[in-house]
């Protein structure tokens, strides 16, 4: 029966090719275009680490300045002072935790031919590879002892291990960096955070750094400082070494919190440590330490753009327009049918049989108008690719959930738009309408 | 005119007029927002930089070794650059306008955390940075290479002298002209006083949706430092042909560094407005394709209207009525339909404006720009009914009497 309806829909479709299209072409158009905003706003604020994001936590804690609050709303700085996230890191109050920073290097080739070049990267502690389930290519993290030693050890990116070994298996080998020489001691494997949460104050949608160090070289190396820097007050001493002591907010410090009651024990700790601070003279504003899990992160932090937002409001409006239009497409093309139906219902079709068929046709051309829409859409975020460049690198694929998502909503809005009209066409009566034949 | 007969045959058939009226709403929420957004961004991408963009690049050095000649690599680097053919001037400084990535701070009048501070973008760069950059001084003097100091890595304070911005002179002393803050006092950051010696017209810092990137400090500083950022200004139409001979050039003459790509003052406006620009690419092709599926819509309901009335117009044509009267009534019809359209729309769109206020921090619409989309899509709705009304007209009495 079914098979039946559908080859009554064909034809049904064929026989009225314009208006068919022209519905085909209004889903397909409305589907895309929501789609590709839909599928932009979705990768710019889905979560990241689904399985421990809510056990991993960014901490602020409230370093500012007595005089005014860091943030207008008042929340505290997003990043800690080095001092603070070096106390915390020591405390080790946590199960795991991680304090870092953003560097830069710059990779000096063994053979004088090719020229040096630059390459991001992040000074962290160990458990920043366990925390956020980083995965290894070949070899393994930096163990604590190593870090504790001051040895100087990389872990290198699947990408720039390509790039500097031609992606051989190069733990135990050695690198130049600015002049120092590192050994690798693991590779990792493709990995892209997205977005890249554990560090949103520098480029949320960014790549993971090329090359990762133990965190404590970055003080006893005086590696460069790459991310964003916020000082409430001068640095204080001239030295090289004075930014590591200042209250300037340049690192970050995450701690991993598996159950409701580490985290309170966690947010009790802060809450000591800063009172043994504002004894000490440092602290001046209120108590106000904050642990954000990732999905509270990455709102408080706006990751997902005003301008991403304004675009989905902007979207879901275009996709009911093209829906209202499907209906009232519908609608005419189910008037013309009116004879037909009344005709039919005269010989003893049930309207549940008329109805079924019709809403076999609606389906068609709701999956017709989705996978139009899902043509569109992958052409609209390369689109949105090209446009943005570098903002949006990476970010713009389609998924399987989204292109189910897809899917789904196209048959889902045309089965909406065609319900009314079905309706209407199947309330015919026969009557009337063999009257006037 | 038929308003009443028009009237009493919508109520008995709302559906149709309410889905074009619905469309209508949507579609001026629409259009009226995303022109008024695109307009809105293609000011803020008109303002200018305040420097002779089109005859300038810019690129950076980063020493890297650990024992580093800063001094002398910027002396062989900007002797280099100057005297290179087509190269007018060079300098070295902190940051570049619009390139994003730079230093602030905050300025104010008198010394002491009691007194606010306005934020400022920190510019440093020799007595050649006026000149380099194009900049324009409406009042005082340029700094002399006497006013330079130099600026050693992680040093504090500040010279004790600097320049300011139009923008951040109207802060620091609101209603006081260019030529009375001469003179003045600044305090940056806590640190000692400098002196204000002129003011620049216009000088945007690095972070172009900054609100107030107009606010810029320009101090006499050489920078001392292992990673700089050289501006390059070249004789007009030479610039894109010499970016890669000075990168060749500046990258073999010293490889104890690295030097970054060059990138023209065009380009950096370029990427810093990408944000804005695709945005209003999108809105564009957003309206284009919303009001033409309106159209269609439009077409399509009121062909469907005409269908369904063939033999009430074969009729009204056998009883009398013009085709001008078929015509009319139909115009009407659409034009009652598409007014209250745009009045459901017109409250849509000052709301969504006002969420896009509050939300997400966008300016407030003009109250024209809703106006002028009213009057925009009463003529597309007009233009659309037209052929369906055509086709109405163009129906034969004869209809009339054929099926009773």
């Amino acid at each position: 029966m079914l098979a039946y309806y559908f080859r009554l829909a064909a034809r049904s479709i064929r026989a009225n090719w314009l208006v068919s299209t022209l519905m085909i072409l209004a889903v397909g158009v409305g589907i895309g275009a929501c789609m590709t905003i839909v599928t932009v706003n979705y990768l710019m604020g889905k979560d990241p680490i689904p399985a421990k994001s809510a056990q991993l936590f960014a901490v602020q804690l409230d370093s500012w300045s007595p005089d005014e609050p860091a943030n207008d709303d008042g929340s505290p700085p997003d990043q800690l002072t080095y001092m603070d996230a070096a106390a915390l890191l020591q405390a080790a109050a946590a199960p795991r935790q991680v304090a870092m920073m953003q560097t830069a290097f710059v990779l000096q080739p063994d053979d004088a031919q090719t020229r040096p070049f630059p390459l991001t990267g992040r000074a962290a502690s160990a458990d920043f590879f366990s925390m956020f389930d980083v995965p290894f290519l070949y070899g393994q993290p930096w163990s604590a002892d190593t870090e504790a030693s001051g040895q100087q050890v990389a872990v290198l990116t699947r990408e720039s291990n390509e790039k500097i070994f031609g992606g051989i298996d190069s733990v135990g080998r050695t690198i130049r960096l600015s002049g120092r020489v590192f050994t690798v001691v693991g590779v990792l494997d493709t990995w892209r955070p997205m977005p890249r949460y554990y560090d949103v104050t520098n480029s949320p949608f960014g790549e993971p750094e090329e090359v990762m160090v133990p965190f404590q070289l970055h003080r006893a190396l005086q590696l460069p400082r790459r991310g964003n820097t916020n000082c409430w007050q001068p640095v204080g001493d001239e030295d090289a070494d004075a930014i590591y002591r200042s209250e300037c907010v340049f690192t970050q410090f995450w701690v991993e919190l598996p159950t409701t009651e580490a985290r309170q024990a966690y947010a009790a700790f802060l809450d000591g440590y800063v009172e043994a601070q504002k004894a000490a003279g440092r602290f001046a504003r209120p108590l106000n330490n904050r642990l954000s899990d990732v999905n509270q992160w990455l709102k408080d932090q706006k990751v997902v753009d005003e301008n991403a937002r304004m675009m989905l409001g902007v979207a879901v409006m275009f996709l009911v327009v093209c829906l209202l239009n499907t209906i009232g497409l519908l609608l005419a093309k189910f008037v013309g049918k009116a004879p037909e139906i009344g005709l039919r219902r005269a010989l003893g079709a049930s309207r549940s049989t008329l109805f079924a068929q019709y809403l076999v046709e609606s389906v068609t051309v709701g999956a017709l108008g989705g996978l139009l829409g899902l043509l569109l859409t992958w052409f609209g975020l390369l689109g949105v690719e090209m446009l943005f460049g570098n903002l949006v690198r990476g970010l713009v694929r389609l998924d399987g959930v989204m292109v189910g998502t897809a899917l789904l909503l196209a048959i889902f809005a045309s089965v909406l738009a065609g319900l009314y009209p079905t309706w209407r066409a199947c309330s015919v009566q026969p009557a009337a309408q063999l009257k006037s034949q | 005119m038929e308003f009443g007969p028009i009237l009493r045959s919508l109520a008995r058939n709302k559906t149709g007029a309410v889905l074009i009226a619905l469309q209508i709403a949507f579609t001026m929420t629409v259009v009226v927002n995303a022109y008024f957004i695109i307009g809105d961004r293609q000011a803020r991408m008109q303002r200018p930089s305040g420097v002779a963009e089109e005859t300038l690049f810019h690129l950076g050095s980063a020493g890297y070794t650990t024992n580093y000649d800063a001094v002398g690599s910027l002396a062989q680097d900007l002797q280099l650059l100057r005297s290179t053919p087509g190269v007018v001037d060079a300098v070295a400084v902190n940051q570049i306008p619009l390139d994003s990535s730079g230093w602030s701070s905050g300025a104010k009048t008198a010394p002491g955390n009691e007194h606010q501070s306005v934020p400022t973008a920190m510019y440093m760069g020799d007595h050649r940075t006026v000149a380099t950059f194009g900049l324009k001084l409406v009042a005082g003097r340029d700094f002399t290479e006497a006013d330079v100091r130099d600026r050693v890595p992680n040093m504090r304070g500040w010279p004790d002298k600097l320049m300011v911005t139009q923008a951040l002179a109207a802060q620091l002393w609101p209603d006081e002209a260019p030529q009375a803050v001469l003179g003045r006092s600044v305090y940056i950051g806590d640190e000692a006083p400098a002196t204000v010696i002129a003011v620049i017209e216009k000088l945007q810092a690095p972070w172009s949706g900054w609100s107030q990137v107009e606010q810029s400090v320009l101090v006499p500083e050489k920078l001392l430092w292992p990673s700089v950022n050289y501006m390059v200004r070249t004789e007009p139409g030479q610039r894109d042909a010499l970016m890669p001979l000075v990168e060749e050039a500046l990258a073999t003459s010293n490889t104890q560094r690295i030097v970054s790509a060059p990138e023209s003052m065009d380009d950096t406006r370029k990427r810093s407005y990408a944000l804005d620009a695709g945005v209003s690419r999108i809105l564009t092709v957003v309206m284009v394709l919303l009001v033409a599926i309106t159209a269609l819509g439009v077409i399509g309901l009121v062909s469907f209207s005409v269908r369904r009335r063939v033999k009430q117009i074969g009729t009204r044509r056998a009883l009398g009525a013009t085709r001008a009267d078929i015509r009319r009534y139909f115009l009407l019809e659409n034009f009652i339909i598409t007014s209250v359209g745009l009045v459901m729309g017109a409250a849509l769109t000052v709301g969504f404006n006002m969420w896009t206020v509050s939300a997400l921090g966008f300016p407030k619409i003009d109250l024209a720009y809703v106006a002028g989309g009213m009057l925009l899509l009463w003529v597309v709705g007009l233009l659309a009914a037209l052929g369906p009304a055509q086709r109405a007209c163009a129906i034969a009495p004869a209809v009339a009497t054929r099926t009773v």
